[in-house]
């Protein structure tokens, strides 16, 4: 099955995040006074084939601990989805782009925080 | 050591081989061995593009397995800017480097203070004493938990904290916001070093200073003391 991995990294509460200031800053000079903080982070996208969600998603998570996210500094959440099929080839065209794209995704939505803290 | 990407080799090479009048070689981030070296050097530069995060590639390198193993048999080992990075991301040194506190690049003179003379790459050093060397980074802001900040002190591995010429500790004098003004740390056994400060570049009264060359003249004194 090929699913496709969200994998949003961000910095852990305690450690100061000099360019989500910087960016607030910027928000503000705009006259966008309501925004009280701004948190930068980095945002993936894997797509793998594994036999199932739940191996896949602890694919991703040995991923993360080991690449993607630092755990000195960083927290990750990992969103999975399958990857809607490809378009058959024969035939093809729009309709059957739409046929492809129309296969219910099973949203395998699972959020918590990682980084192996 | 050489990564893709790595570009403060030449001046390292310079400082040791044609200041120093020790012997150099390029080691290639694609080598499996770092057999027959004394000392290793992991330079400054971008390795990698510095993608995902500085160091973070560079650590999977072929070569760092070695470097790892000579580092754990006591092996001395420096990292400079990107070379801290990449211990830290090594585990080889504790804590992070975040962006500077001010967002950009910092690319000057800077003073550090000493904090101790144990380390491999302090031995000439006494506590106390004031270096003057350049900085030239853009994520050289040091962090680390609490506990962990309190271990580093209690065990004595801040080895340079950024400083005011006089060697007062004070917010004017950090550059990139690292947490208790710290430029530099060692592993607990002393033979792994980390800074962000480029001593390679302070070698030569010519090019605005040798205070530089007592990071690398103390590493030769501790590899006699421990020469078989």
């Amino acid at each position: 099955m090929r699913y496709r991995a969200e994998v949003f990294v961000t910095l852990k509460p305690v450690v100061n995040d000099p360019a989500g200031l910087t960016i607030r800053g910027g928000l503000h000079a705009l006259g966008f006074d309501s925004v009280t903080e701004v948190r930068s982070g980095k945002y993936l996208v894997l797509t793998l084939d594994e036999p199932d969600a739940a191996q896949a998603r602890a694919r991703v998570d040995d991923m993360a601990r080991q690449l993607l996210a630092n755990a000195v500094i960083e927290d990750y959440r990992i969103e999975l989805q399958v990857e809607s099929p490809s378009p058959v080839v024969a035939g093809g065209g729009p309709s059957a782009h739409a046929s492809g794209a129309s296969v219910p995704s099973e949203r395998l939505r699972r959020s918590g925080r990682g980084g192996g803290s | 050591m050489v990564f893709p990407g790595t570009w403060s080799d030449r001046d390292c090479a310079h400082a040791v081989l044609d200041v120093l009048q020790e012997p150099v070689r390029y080691i290639d981030h694609r080598e499996e061995s770092v057999d027959g070296l004394e000392l290793v050097i992991l330079p400054g530069g971008f390795s990698y593009g510095d993608y995902l995060r500085c160091g973070a590639i560079a650590r999977f390198a072929p070569v760092m397995e070695a470097v790892t193993d000579f580092a754990n048999r006591g092996g001395l080992v420096l990292g400079i800017c990107n070379g801290f990075q990449i211990l830290q991301e090594a585990r080889l040194l504790p804590g992070a480097l975040l962006r500077n506190a001010s967002c950009e690049f910092r690319c000057e003179w800077v003073h550090l203070r000493v904090e101790q003379s144990n380390s491999a790459f302090t031995l000439d050093c006494r506590p106390g004493q004031v270096l003057r060397i350049p900085i030239s980074h853009g994520e050289g802001n040091f962090f680390a938990d609490a506990e962990t900040l309190d271990t580093l002190e209690r065990n004595g591995q801040v080895v340079f904290r950024y400083c005011a010429p006089d060697g007062r500790v004070t917010a004017e004098s950090n550059p990139n916001g690292s947490l208790r003004n710290i430029a530099g740390i060692s592993n607990a056994r002393g033979n792994v070093v980390g800074l962000m400060p480029h001593p390679e570049r302070a070698c030569e009264a010519l090019l605005g200073g040798d205070d530089g060359l007592i990071v690398f003249r103390s590493a030769i004194r501790a590899l006699a003391r421990v020469a078989v």
